[in-house]
């Protein structure tokens, strides 16, 4: 494993590969995005609305809101973990379309590159949405301080498309993925801040929970919805960094041994 | 134009490249001959720099190899072994994503693809996507793409395997074209007759070893007697133990069927007009004697 262990060398050659997916993206452009989308979106509306009407205020906020700002976090996360794990294995895998890539002048770490730097854009576009409905919903307190949600989402984009690369480079198949979204994705949803109040667990859960990349997304971008300069910024992104490149060095050198042996 | 010393490759506990040197000359059609597991694949991934060699030296286009491989890779055409071409994309489309990839910027591409395309016989299927091709066009996708931005070595593995005779002639005369541009060619094969046809010289290779090495007409000629009369039917075996032993200079039962190699057959089709119930053919010994010889008939995989 040592051997395969090496820091990435960044080029700007990830670009053609981010290009790649892009165009292919293009032409299902429509479809992709309201698939992606509807599915955050009613159950943010659904409970938003259904729960919240049973609800005094959470956190200080009106329950749609609260939840809005949860879901922005959550649906970037969902779409970058899903970009990483189903297609980018696609085309590892199945589509060898890497391998073909490899042929040229790039090295994994810029194919690697261009997976995270697509995957993040496209869970940029599923924060976006959400965002929009905050503001065509009147959701936000200062709409001036919601624009600093949107490098907030790609930040959680890229931390979770690294931390998804490091299924890719383990899976044998797509069923692998399962027990990442069992034990990793659905877990945190449960744990961060999405749903309620992460006050409203056990303390020692709390603790856990302080350190999961959702938290630091999420607390993030609850205060900024709200109108409020958010806590600790530098620890928050930070975190959201280090789980991110963390992520994208560990996946390299477990890809390289996958393909490069 | 290409240079490989002692190169070694190990996994596990097998040594799959042991100690290989290979020498292309620039404008030369070099073959890698060798049966299934021999090491071809992983000799042409340790030539690319894709994969680290254990021990060696490579130079590939006057660039040390694995140490500058992207620098090197620009200058080399890849045909893998198994087609990837990208299903997502029609065929003009994986001509401009790959040369993308090199670097290219999209106006020079795009002015590269009508003359690939009609080089893999493909111009009316430009807009076709790739699951609507069959096999041979697959194959000359492949070496289109290869070709976009115009290198000056071509690496080919197994570029005909899987296709129909008239697919292989298709490929075959696409790569006299590139040979007759002065392209070098470095190619990967276990079919003899293409061996002969295309490549100046080749090497035979087995365990990750060169067991032979050069233009095809010598190796059969230094390697192999001239003639080969291939003797099946009744009464083999007696005809084996009393007239194959002295008749031929070397033979070999297989199944059926024995290889009498010699280089006088018409005193061993004088004699075989003596055994009415056997029927035989009489050829020429040509490049798979050579390799059946030096590299057995033991199946590999
Ligand atoms: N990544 C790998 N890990 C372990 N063993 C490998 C790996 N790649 C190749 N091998 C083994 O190395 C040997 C040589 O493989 P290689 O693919 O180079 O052969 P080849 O000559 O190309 O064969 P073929 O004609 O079947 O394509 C085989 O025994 C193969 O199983
Ligand atoms: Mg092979």
């Amino acid at each position: 494993m040592s051997h395969f262990f090496r820091l990435p060398r960044l080029s700007w050659r990830f670009v053609p590969v981010w290009q790649r997916n892009y165009l292919v993206w293009k032409k299902l452009a429509i479809p992709s995005i309201l698939g992606n989308l509807a599915d955050p979106m009613l159950y943010m509306l659904g409970l938003g609305y259904g729960l919240g009407s049973l609800l005094p205020n959470v956190g200080g906020m009106p329950y749609l809101t609260f939840l809005a700002a949860g879901t922005v976090a959550y649906s970037t996360m969902n779409a970058a973990t899903f970009e990483v794990l189903y297609s980018s294995f696609s085309r590892m895998h199945v589509q060898r379309t890497w391998d073909a890539i490899l042929n040229a002048p790039l090295t994994l770490d810029d194919v690697m590159l261009g997976e995270l730097t697509w995957a993040a854009s496209k869970s940029l576009l599923s924060g976006l949405a959400i965002l929009a409905v905050i503001w065509g919903l009147g959701l936000y307190g200062n709409f001036w301080m919601t624009l600093w949600i949107v490098p907030v989402v790609a930040l959680v984009g890229f931390c979770f498309g690294g931390m998804g690369l490091v299924m890719n480079a383990l899976s044998p198949s797509y069923d692998f993925f399962l027990y990442y979204f069992t034990l990793v994705i659905t877990p945190m949803v449960l744990l961060c801040g999405v749903f309620f109040p992460v006050s409203q667990l056990p303390a020692a859960v709390q603790g856990v929970s302080a350190w999961l990349p959702l938290t630091h997304a999420i607390d993030l971008a609850r205060p900024l919805v709200v109108g409020t300069v958010p806590d600790n910024v530098a620890l928050h992104v930070m975190a959201l960094l280090i789980y991110g490149s963390l992520g994208y060095i560990i996946a390299l050198a477990l890809t390289r041994r996958r393909l490069l042996k | 134009m290409l240079k490989a010393r002692g190169l070694t490759k190990t996994y596990g506990d097998t040594e799959v490249v042991r100690g290989l040197d290979l020498e292309v000359r620039r404008g030369e059609c070099f073959g890698l001959l060798g049966p299934n597991g021999a090491g071809k694949t992983t000799t042409l991934r340790l030539l690319l720099g894709l994969i680290e060699p254990d021990a060696g030296s490579i130079e590939l286009a006057g660039i040390a190899v694995p140490q500058r491989a992207r620098e090197a890779r620009m200058k080399v055409g890849v045909v893998p072994q198994m087609d990837n071409l990208d299903p997502d994309f029609s065929v003009r489309e994986n001509l401009l994503a790959y040369g993308r990839y090199f670097g290219m910027g999209k106006a020079a591409v795009a002015a590269r693809v009508p003359e690939l395309l009609d080089f893999a016989g493909l111009a009316s299927k430009a807009d076709a996507q790739i699951s609507q091709l069959s096999g041979g066009m697959k194959r000359r996708l492949t070496l289109a793409r290869a070709l976009v931005h115009d290198p000056d070595i071509l690496f080919l593995d197994e570029p005909t395997t899987g296709l129909d005779p008239q697919a292989r002639h298709l490929i075959w005369q696409g790569l006299r074209r590139l040979i007759g541009a002065g392209k070098t060619i470095v190619l990967t094969t276990h079919f003899m007759d293409e061996a002969e046809r295309l490549t100046d010289r080749l090497a035979i290779l087995d365990h990750g070893r060169v067991v032979a090495e050069g233009a095809p007409r010598g190796l059969i000629e230094s390697h192999i007697e001239p003639a080969v009369v291939e003797v099946f039917g009744e009464g083999l075996a007696d005809w084996t133990e009393h007239h194959a032993v002295r008749l031929c200079q070397r033979f070999e039962t297989v199944g059926e069927t024995l290889f009498c190699y010699t280089s006088t057959p018409d005193t061993v089709i004088d004699a075989l007009r003596h055994a009415p119930a056997l029927r035989y053919l009489h050829r020429p010994s040509n490049l798979e004697d050579v390799f059946l010889k030096l590299t057995g008939r033991d199946l590999r995989d």
